[in-house]
């Protein structure tokens, strides 16, 4: 088997395949700071076989599809359209695709599937849960991380001339061996997505083109496995089955056994090119599956795009106005409002053979948009009553969003415990990603009180950056005894709790906090007090009593 | 890429693909949603429908494709009287769709070169007698939804806008697709889809590489797959069109209604619009496997599609409403039941 390539050389192999097959590849993921190692990288795209254009987060659908080109169609008097960027087969690189919406990851999905498009996305996401959108990452074959590669790394650059490559890459042979074995490795792996082993085969062909092979050999399916597999793995291959297979289970599938008895259902490739995407595999996959958190598990985040009013929402009538470089013309209404005046204004101005159209006559559009809602809710976990009240906090926010659709509502959950709180839930309106989130969740420890109005502040305020209007919904029992800091100081805790009340309530955060002790506690009320909140002793409080109090509380 | 991929070479996915196939024979089922993880060929699957109906007929020239030159709106001006067979069409709507282009407007070209008030009509014009296809339907902005909701429900689509006045038909089987991570569906849209399926990636190993295989022959040798397949997707449409004319013959005995209600009263589904919808699908069922009369084997087998997005979510039910409505099924039909009868 050929030893794994150096993050360098992989980068530049991957440049190489994107040369021979951009399209066929549907592109690259390249995860990397701005930094001298990627400004080496992107100088290289410039030769790729397809026109170049750059996109952005921000781009709106007249850019991509194309649209009315408005000063020329008014100052010539008929209509003049602009072609939008995914008229034509191009390369697009987007930049900062970690904060690329849903809705046009999907646009860009769909471009990719079926125009001849390929995307390079410059994902800079610092955090690992800021990244690409899966709809997206799925169509990419090849994925590059240029984060730890030092300057000194970056050596050469790729030779020029890929036209030959491209010219044999229609005439190159697939063994249908090889293609079962790439299939069967990315089951191995945990690769749902049947994206992944097409990507492969691409790039296996493309690998072949390049090295002048007349059908794609054992070791250009290893390089392609180790490009397009590694990063997809979603766990560690399991043993085989007991009926498929007759060799006993290894532990450690890393360690080679082909001098082991093998039955003849699996082949010596398959075992390779397993190999191949075990070397590939990231250092923190095993970090990262522990976690309970595959590396497709968040959606939507990073995505920080902040609401405006006059962009988008339901359409309202529009108005005349100015157009101030914000807000958009309406231009049917502009029209109609001109229209009644043409024969009059072309006999003022018999010269002028276009239509009249005088800055009085500009109407612009408005729209309406009531925010989305996200209801925080901040769990005690701590002490004996922890797991119930848990479980009733999980069936209260699937009970809410089971509900709520109409009411446009996102759910977070954290629960504090122990001297710290976590984040459970994300801000999510999905009822299959919550259940999944929530399948297990700890208790027991001491109550940080503190620390958890903390972990619902900072989503309050990311919450509330990206256009949305937070509530918080504090379910506890008792007195708050972990300060900040984590130390076991029930005063200085107290005084925390109270400090992090204040700083919600400055805010403007609406919220609410819930007993759920067999005696009302004097120091909750207090909090609540502090936090201009309801407070609502609600002993033994079940999922759907606790739905029906949060949503009550809040919508009055 | 010109021809879609053949949809008999589309591997497993069985249920999709009934489903599919059901809304062919009755468009009256209302059209079809499809959810699903990615890459389980949920679009290749609409795409390869499309190629695979049979041809309408429609006046030539007509915006609505109208199957009689009486019917054909009068604001199009069609002159032609002539009938021309066309392919169903089958209309995507893209997510980042305007208004404007959903329901038609103002023609903007000859309202700036002629000064005309002229009607330009839309995507849902085009779609009428066939499909409209919505790629990552959760995700659709909810002022189109509304507006899709609105005709889907009535069959026909009115403008009052920009000074115009202007009706047309509008019916068409809507299908949709989407991954369920990135969003719910808004319920009452959720309602206007007849049958819902979802796909998963198949988990055995060897149709996972018949997959693969068919898809690289289908890229990379197109010519003769093209043609190994043809043939099947032809004898397929065949079987279609014979179960559409079947369709008028077909029996339903009372029995079955009345199953059909104690399937619907057992699962608690809102509206009389699920039972309404298992019974057309029960129907189209029978008619393609060629029996005369509808059956309860008929019921069962589409019960789920028919049923599974009807329920009323019970969050705090782990087991999906696909396992619900299977339970029920068994529970009314299974040979328990047989016996006691």
């Amino acid at each position: 088997m050929l030893p794994p390539l150096d993050p360098w050389q992989r980068a530049l192999l991957a440049l190489r395949l994107l040369h021979v097959d951009p399209v066929g590849l549907g592109g690259l993921w390249l995860r990397a700071r701005p930094g001298p190692a990627r400004e080496a990288f992107t100088a290289q795209l410039a030769g790729l076989p397809l026109q170049q254009r750059r996109i952005h987060p921000g781009i709106g659908d007249v850019e991509l599809y194309g649209g009315l080109d408005l000063s020329a169609t008014l100052g010539a008097g008929k209509l003049i359209t602009r072609a939008g960027i995914l008229a034509e087969p191009a390369v697009l690189t987007l930049t900062m695709a970690e904060r690329c919406p849903a809705g046009l990851a999907a646009r860009l999905g769909q471009a990719l599937d079926g125009q001849g498009c390929a995307l390079v996305a410059l994902d800079e996401g610092a955090e690992p849960d800021e990244q690409l959108p899966p709809g997206l990452a799925d169509r990419l074959a090849l994925f590059l991380s240029l984060d730890d590669l030092p300057l000194s790394a970056v050596s050469e650059t790729i030779a020029g001339d890929f036209a030959a490559a491209r010219a044999r890459l229609p005439r190159v042979a697939l063994p249908a061996a090889i293609l079962a074995d790439l299939a069967t490795t990315a089951a191995a792996l945990g690769i749902a997505s049947l994206r992944a082993p097409l990507l492969a085969c691409a790039a296996a062909r493309a690998l072949a083109a390049l090295n002048d092979h007349g059908a794609v050999e054992v070791e250009d399916a290893q390089r392609a496995v180790e490009l397009v597999y590694a990063h997809r793995a979603t766990m560690f291959p399991q043993p085989e089955d007991p009926e498929q297979d007759q060799t006993p289970p290894e532990p450690e599938p890393q360690q080679d056994d082909r001098d082991q008895g093998q039955s003849d259902r699996i082949d010596i490739p398959d075992e390779i090119l397993l190999e191949a995407a075990l070397a590939a595999l990231p250092r923190d996959l095993l970090a990262q599956l522990a976690a309970g958190q595959s590396s497709r598990a968040t959606a939507n985040s990073g995505t920080g795009a902040a609401r405006k009013g006059n962009r988008r929402g339901r359409p309202l009538p529009s108005r005349p106005g100015r157009l101030d470089g914000r807000n958009r013309i309406d231009l049917v209404a502009t029209l109609s409002a001109a229209a009644p005046w043409q024969p009059m204004r072309r006999a003022q101005a018999p010269h002028h053979a276009a239509l009249h159209i005088r800055p009085g006559d500009i109407r612009v559009k408005r729209f309406q948009e009531t925010s989305d809602r996200l209801l925080i809710f901040v769990v005690d976990a701590s002490g004996s009553a922890a797991m119930a009240r848990l479980a009733e906090a999980k069936g209260a926010v699937e009970l809410l969003l089971a509900e709520a659709y109409a009411r446009r509502d996102h759910v977070a959950l954290i629960a504090f415990r122990g001297e710290t709180a976590e984040l459970l839930l994300p801000p999510t309106r999905s009822l299959v990603q919550t259940k999944r989130r929530l399948a297990g969740l700890p208790g027991g420890g001491g109550t940080p009180l503190a620390a958890g109005l903390r972990a619902a502040m900072e989503v309050a305020l990311q919450a509330r950056a990206r256009g949305m209007t937070p509530s918080i919904a504090i379910l506890t029992d008792g007195r708050a005894n972990i300060a900040l800091d984590g130390t076991a100081d029930r005063a200085l805790a107290g005084e925390d709790a109270t400090r992090m009340a204040r700083l919600l309530r400055a805010q403007n955060t609406p919220a609410l906090v819930i007993d759920t002790g067999k005696r009302p506690a004097d120091a909750l009320r207090d909090l609540a007090l502090v936090l201009d909140a309801p407070y609502i002793p609600l002993p033994r409080a079940d999922a759907r009593k606790l739905s029906a109090v949060v949503s009550a509380a809040l919508d009055t | 890429m010109s021809q879609p991929f053949p949809f008999s070479a589309i591997v497993g996915q069985v249920e999709m693909k009934q489903a599919m196939i059901l809304t062919a024979i009755d468009p009256g089922i209302g059209g079809v949603l499809v959810f699903g993880d990615r890459g389980t060929g949920k679009s290749t699957a609409v795409r390869a429908l499309a190629a695979l109906l049979p041809e309408i007929r429609a006046v030539e020239g007509c915006p609505v494709n109208s199957a009689r030159p009486d019917l054909c709106p009068d604001w199009a001006k069609v002159v032609s009287k002539k009938m021309i067979s066309r392919p169903t069409p089958v209309v995507d709507l893209p997510l980042g769709v305007t208004e404007d282009r959903v329901v038609g407007a103002l023609d903007i070209e000859r309202a700036l070169t002629r000064g005309e008030k002229a009607f330009e009509p839309g995507l849902l014009a085009r779609a009428n007698r066939g499909y409209l296809y919505i790629d990552e339907v959760n995700l659709l902005e909810d002022h189109i939804v509304d507006l899709l909701l609105d005709v889907a429900q009535s069959g026909e689509n009115v403008v009052e806008r920009e000074g115009l006045s202007i009706r047309h038909p509008a019916r068409f089987v809507l299908v949709g697709s989407g991954n369920p991570e990135e969003g719910e569906l808004r319920p009452q849209l959720l309602d206007r889809f007849g049958l819902s399926v979802e796909v998963t990636s198949p988990k055995d190993i060897d149709s996972r590489v018949e997959v693969i295989k068919r898809r690289d022959a289908f890229e990379n040798d197109n010519a003769a797959f093209m043609k190994r397949w043809r043939m099947q997707d032809k004898k397929l449409r065949g079987r279609i069109v014979e179960a559409k004319a079947a369709l008028n013959l077909l029996k339903t005995p009372d029995s079955t209604l009345r199953d059909c209600a104690e399937l619907c009263l057992a699962l608690g589904a809102d509206g009389l619009r699920g039972e309404l919808t298992m019974l057309r699908a029960a129907r189209a069922q029978a008619a393609f496997v060629g029996d005369a009369e509808v059956s309860r084997d008929h019921l069962s087998a589409v019960a789920p599609m028919a049923l599974r997005h009807r329920l009323r979510r019970d969050p705090l039910d782990e087991a999906g409403s696909a396992i619900r409505v299977a339970r029920a099924v068994e529970e009314l039909f299974g040979p328990l039941r047989a016996a006691a009868e």
